[in-house]
This record gives C-alpha cells, structure tokens and sequence, in this order.
C-alpha cells in the first residue's frame, strides 16, 4: 500500500526545508560548542537552494526528486555536512530510482541506503558522534515496527523516538569523528549537531506522514 | 557584529574580486565560482590546486602564482568548498603532467576533495593529493579525526609548487609534498575570538585575562585555557609542544610566526625576539624566518609557530623563485 507519492515527497523535502531554516540558530550554537559554529548557517543555505531548484521538478519520480535534492545539497552546503547529506539523499534516490509513490518498505529502502551513503562517506559508524547515532536508531526502531506488522504512523513515532534517544546519548560519549573529536573528552556533556537535525529530519517525516 | 563589509551573502565573492583586481596581470577569477587561477595557465608541469574556507587570507588565493598555486578554491567562510567548485578549479588549471591537490585535514575538506577528484577521473584527469596535518595540539590517534592542517600549509604549497614549477612529475611532486608534511609542525594560541559574518557573533568567548592554547584556525576550542601569560612564555609553551614531538637537534629549519588576523606586527616580532633565542638555545639553526599573516582566522587575535625541518632538496625549493601576491622569493 503506497503510504506517499512524489508529490507529497517533494512537500516533506520543502518542509525540511523550513524546519531547518527554524532551527539554523540553534544547531549553529550546539555546532559552536564542540565544532566550528557553522552546521545551522550551512545547512540552511543548502536546504533554500534545495527549495528554489524543487520547485522546477516535476513531481513523478521520487528517485529523482531525492537526486535532485542531494547534489543540490552537495553544491550548496559545503563543509562536511554538504558531502553527508548530500550523499544520503542522493544514495536514496538511487535506491528508489523511478518510483512514482512509495510503500512502507521503500522508506526503509531509502532510509538504508541513505545511512549506507554516510557511512560510506564519512567512514564513520554509530556510536561516534555523529548524525548517525540519530539515523540508525531510527532506522532499527522503523525495521522492528513494520516487521511486527505495526502501521508506518506508529512506528515512524517509534522512529523518532528512538532518534531522540540516540540525540541524547551523543551527550555521553566522546566524539572519535569530524572537528569534535579534537576535544576529545571536552566533548561530553554536548549534544552533536548532525545528530540533531537528523533528528529533526525525522521529525518532519513522522509529522508529515 | 562590526565588519568592513557590502552584505553578508557577497563577503566571498568580493573578497576574490579584491584579490585578483590587486594583481590583475598574475590572477584571475573563474566565471563560474570563486576559484582563482593564474592568469596565464602554465602548461607542461604538475597543476597544484589547493583551497578551504574563506577567512584564513591570504590563504589561499594569495598564493596562486608563479612557484607556487595554480588555483585555490574558497569556500564559505570556514566551511570547505563544494566537490563541483573544487572540480572547475581542477580541470581549469589541469595539464597532461597531472594535478596535485594540497588538502588540510579536516573532515570536511577531505571528504569535497575526493568528491570531486572522482569527478575529475571520470574526465580522464591524473590527479592526486596530499592532506596536510601539521598542528600538533591535536592528538593525532584512532580516536580523532587526526591533526588539522594549519599554517605549515603554505610552506607545502611554496615547496611543493616549487617542485612542480621545475617540471618534476606528478609522482615527485607528491613526494616532496609528504616530505614537507613528515617535517613541519605547528602550534597555535589566540586571546580574542573571531566572528564568522554569517554567524553574527563570535564562535567562543574568552575572559579579558584569559587565552585558548592549541586553538585552530577556526576559532574552535584549543586543548586548554589558562591566564594570559608574558609573550616569552606563551612561545615557549608553543615551541615545547613543537619540539617534543618531531626530533629538530641540530636541524636547519624555517621559522614562521604566524598571525592569526588581528595580531599587531609588533606583537609578532616580540615572539619572534624570543623563538630565535629559544633555537639558539636549542642548538636548533634557523635558515629562514617568515613572520607575518599567512594562515589567518578573519579577526581572531593570536599567533601560531610553525618549524619545518630541511633537507638539501627542501632547501633549495624553499629559495627557488615565487611570485604571488602574499609571498614572493
């Protein structure tokens, strides 16, 4: 059963969109702290163009729509969250290539290959503190629900929560990866930034679905 | 925020009209970004193309010309450059010998640099790179990301592209360039912090008595931050750090005091009075001295000092001739 189709796909990408554009401030303070203070500024420069270069695709295939939005991002971001997501949406659109709507199951076909993209790219893995310690908790919460057989609504809010977990546990540990690891142990008590607008990411997901 | 500044979205762009209608015989500007390349594209040679964040100026445009870059790429203000920006300055200055890309080590960097390097294979381009890592207040192990890349910098960019201008191939060039990076080391303090334009207000704030030792060159935290001290002590603490971890006894090395942007010259010699006393002491022998801004953080104050250990070959490209708008030899 098609739970989104292109259109409403590209409607979740602009609403990012603005949620980024929202929250640029605050991930920028929380990116000061153990970072170079610029993922909010970054990260909403990328997502407007995103915005502007939407709006000229057609709503059809939601392969091309995530390409579009990741070399977008790519182009525009810079730094190292440009390569990231840039690579994660891009990998996503690969993966769900000529798709005019999408099921359950696509979502964790995206999801997965947009977290194989990051990992791939960043040559990272959970547990560092990075945007990952948001995307494959809410990546393994999304798996069990649907297996179980609960609906996309229900577990996309397991989902969420289980992203919000993985945002809080960045707090306890030590960042081995990107500009944060070079505080080493100065970087506890601080949550990450990437792992925070995956977060919210996430969040318009589940609200928009 | 108090800036000198038309708008915060042009700062980059302006910046790059700035510097390349300063030397218009040796620079130009690509249409298609902020990527300065040599105004004459030098054929028959290894291209060096190097880049980053705006806001270390004069790197890197600064240092595109004869004996040393054939492009830079700048970025936002301390944010890497894109892949496809990286890419237009790659193929722009590209040549049958090969391209050699310096890249400072920070995750970001890296990761647009290798974007777009497999743009540039997949249009049949030789290219390479090295990562320049020579800040010692990091600690380089399987915990961190490694060293950043910071002021030592520049005297790849001078040694390499000295070795590059000689017609050497593009393997040689490489080589010369990790021997500068296994030789130089760099450490860096600030006492005010800097304002990204975007940004609006400073990245960290220091107490009027205090300063930030082992800081980056963008204006993240350092290793740790204790009272101001006397500049004698400060370069001492720096110069410890430095030669506890690379081997310099009896060496010849470059000196180069670095200032972070808002530091006076007057502050930078008096560093200087006393690194060169601490070599001497040292039984270190210095066979140059560069003082002055090379690796800037925009309007942070401090310094950094950077030694690089020679060799004959190191020697030689060192003095070979440079003409660039910030270095010239």
């Amino acid at each position: 059963m098609a739970i989104l189709t292109a259109a409403k796909l590209k409607d979740i990408i602009l609403a990012m969109a603005k949620r980024i554009e929202q929250e640029k401030d605050f991930l920028t303070e929380l990116d000061n702290a153990i970072g170079d203070g610029d993922h909010g500024i970054n990260l909403a420069r990328g997502f407007k163009a995103v915005e502007g270069k939407l709006a000229g695709v057609e709503a059809q295939d939601c392969g091309e729509i995530l390409k579009t939005t990741g070399m977008q991002l790519v182009s525009t971001v810079g730094g190292a969250s440009g390569p990231l997501y840039g690579t994660a949406f891009m990998k996503a659109g690969v993966a769900l290539k000529g798709k005019g709507e999408l099921e359950a199951a696509d979502l964790l076909t995206g999801l997965e290959a947009a977290i194989g993209g990051i990992k791939m790219r960043g040559k990272a893995t959970e547990g560092e503190k990075t945007m990952l310690d948001a995307l494959c908790p809410a990546f393994n919460a999304l798996k069990t629900g649907l297996d179980s057989g609960q609906d996309i609504k229900a577990a996309l809010v397991e989902a969420v929560h289980a992203a919000e977990k993985g945002v809080e546990y960045t707090k306890t540990i030590i960042a081995t990866k990107g500009r944060a690891s070079y505080l080493g142990e100065r970087s506890l008590g601080h949550q990450d930034p990437g792992a925070t607008s995956s977060l919210y990411l996430l969040q318009v997901l589940q609200q928009e679905i | 925020m108090k800036k000198i500044i038309n708008g915060i979205e042009s700062v980059e762009e302006q910046m790059i009209l700035g510097l390349v209608k300063s030397a218009p015989t040796k620079l130009k500007k690509l249409d298609c970004g902020n990527v300065v390349v040599r105004a004459r594209k030098k054929v028959g040679k290894v291209a060096l193309v190097s880049g980053g964040g705006s806001g270390h100026e004069p790197a890197h445009g600064g240092f595109v010309g004869e004996g040393m870059l054939d492009a830079a790429v700048a970025g936002a203000v301390f944010t890497s450059p894109t892949p496809d920006q990286i890419y237009e300055g790659i193929k722009a200055v590209a040549t049958e010998a090969g391209v050699l890309c310096v890249v400072k080590n920070y995750t970001g960097d890296v990761m647009n640099f290798e974007m777009a390097m497999d743009m540039a294979k997949d249009e049949d381009i030789k290219v390479d790179y090295v990562v320049v890592n020579d800040d010692v207040a990091v600690k380089d192990s399987l915990y961190t990301t490694g060293r950043r890349g910071v002021a030592g910098t520049i005297l790849v960019h001078k040694i390499a592209g000295a070795k590059a201008e000689e017609g050497a191939a593009l393997a040689a060039v490489k080589e010369t360039a990790e021997k500068v990076i296994a030789n130089v080391r760099t450490m860096g303090m600030a006492i005010s912090p800097c304002t990204v334009p975007a940004a609006g207000k400073p990245g960290f704030e220091l107490k009027e008595d205090e300063m930030e030792i082992g800081i980056g060159i963008h204006g993240e935290p350092g290793t740790h931050r204790e009272k101001i001290a006397k500049a004698d002590d400060i370069a001492k603490m720096l110069l410890d750090k430095v030669t506890a971890d690379l081997d310099y006894q009896g060496a010849e090395v470059v000196v180069m005091v670095n200032g972070m942007g808002a530091t006076p010259l007057m502050e930078l010699y008096i560093v200087n009075n006393y690194v060169q006393d601490y070599l001497k002491e040292a039984g270190i022998k210095v066979y140059d001295t560069m003082v002055g801004n090379y690796m800037t953080s925009i309007e942070m104050a401090g310094f950094s000092v950077t030694l690089l250990k020679l060799d004959d070959e190191l020697k030689r490209l060192y003095d070979a001739k440079a003409d660039t708008p910030a270095l010239v030899r």
